[in-house]
């Protein structure tokens, strides 16, 4: 069973993931519009920069947090002037797990937008709808199941955080100890086999649950094609 | 009504042009398949940009290069029955029929969703998928979806071309009642010399 220090630990992940989500969501539609629906100069660009977190060794996202986020970054002096700090709270493992979720949901959601005929936008303009309109009530809800898909899969992928939160916000328990760096830790520590099992059983539980509910959702993307 | 369509469409691998000017009843765009039959719809719609020409509907400029002027599609007035149908999948038969309808404005509105239903023979459809439809069903709810819009021109891109025997002589007869019954001018496209001459008050040919 799992003790109180383990369900703090699930409760502290949960929070970090699901804000990170939540505040990934709207910039990650707005990327995901942005390359699936328009063309300009520096499009490859930006695609390549959404992609970066994917790629790049996590410690160096932590790193580059760090210097942009931390007490003398730029943005960090901005947030801190709003009465946000980001360092060595859990704000920061947010803002981390966000960064990292954020390839993966704009690539399911630019998707679910391809995916919306062009075509019916056009028939409801025709029908007296404005551009905005056309958007609201035919692509957005078409495309919903794979927005919803990608917003489970961000926080599965949220939850799985590690390098670029360790490096950014370090591993203090109650504030940026999230499951995957709680199992790190008893790892190092003699005696700490069945807490690692305990918490390895959870992330391999949500994150199962996670892609399956996605993949549910996405396969019901199926039939929104016209032809 | 009066109709004057005078332009130049660039597709890409070629040039379409088409002129013509065109009164009440139904105007049919008559020519083989590959001669920009449906292109010549888009641009009256607003849906393709010509690069030449001008596009005047009851003396109201639609589109004019000349003069840079592009109406949007939603301020044209202009009704469409596409080819694919574009019914809106995620929506049902009633919610597609009211979409133009609930957008319109009152005085715009020819005709309520019973009188559609009536018309169009319809209300037993209304609450269904449009993916549950068969085609003439599909083609018949389309053609409601467009005049339920309060268009003061009907487009209607090869509306017989997917239909049996039997369900274009059916649409062919709610086509004709559209014209005597609701005095709606109507453009229609088809590749079909029958069509043409059953439906037809003034014929445009587009071809090569």
């Amino acid at each position: 069973m799992l003790s109180p220090d383990d369900w703090a630990i699930v409760a502290l992940s949960l929070k970090v993931g699901l804000v990170a989500v939540l505040l990934t969501l709207p910039v990650a539609f707005a990327l995901a519009w942005v390359l699936a629906r328009t063309r300009f100069p520096g499009r490859l660009l930006l695609d390549a920069l959404v992609h970066l977190p994917l790629v790049l060794p996590p410690v160096v996202m932590g790193w580059l947090l760090l210097l942009g986020f931390g007490a003398n970054g730029p943005f960090g002096r901005f947030f801190a002037e709003l009465g946000v700090t980001f360092l060595f709270r859990w704000t920061g493992a947010a803002l981390a797990a966000a960064v990292m979720a954020l390839p993966l949901m704009v690539r399911a959601i630019r998707l679910s937008l391809e995916a919306v005929d062009p075509r019916l936008e056009a028939a409801a303009r025709t029908l007296g709808a404005g551009p905005w309109r056309a958007f609201a009530t035919v692509a957005l809800p078409l495309s919903l199941p794979g927005v919803l898909a990608a917003t489970v899969l961000g926080l599965a992928r949220s939850l799985g955080e590690f390098g670029a939160t360790i490096t950014f916000v370090s591993n203090i328990p109650g504030e940026t100890r999230t499951l995957p760096l709680a199992i790190y830790s008893a790892l190092q520590m003699p005696g700490g086999d069945a807490q690692v099992v305990r918490l390895a059983a959870i992330s391999v539980a949500l994150s199962l649950g996670a892609l399956v509910a996605s993949e549910a959702l996405a396969r019901r993307m199926g039939g929104t094609r016209v032809a | 009504m009066s109709l004057e369509v005078d332009v130049v469409i660039q597709r890409t691998t070629r040039r379409i042009t088409a002129h013509f000017a065109t009164g009440a009843g139904i105007t049919a765009l008559f020519g083989p398949s590959g001669a920009g039959k449906s292109s010549v719809i888009e641009a009256i719609a607003g849906l393709l940009r010509p690069v030449a020409g001008r596009i005047v509907l009851d003396g109201d400029v639609l589109f004019d290069v000349a003069q840079g002027l592009d109406r949007k599609p939603e301020a044209r007035g202009c009704g469409v029955v596409f080819q694919d149908l574009r019914l809106f999948p995620h929506r049902s038969v009633r919610d597609n029929l009211l979409y133009g309808w609930r957008l319109a404005s009152p005085d715009r509105r020819f005709l309520t969703l019973d009188d559609a239903c009536v018309f169009l023979g319809i209300a037993s459809l209304l609450d269904r998928r449009p993916r549950t439809l068969s085609g003439g069903e599909a083609q018949r709810v389309a053609i409601g979806r467009a005049l339920l819009s309060g268009p003061r021109l009907l487009l209607l891109d090869e509306p017989l071309s997917s239909l049996d025997a039997a369900r274009r002589e059916e649409i062919m007869g709610v086509i004709e009642r559209i014209r005597d019954d609701l005095r709606l001018p109507m453009v229609l496209v088809s590749h079909r010399a029958d069509e043409v001459e059953r439906l037809a008050d003034s014929v445009v040919a587009l071809g090569d």
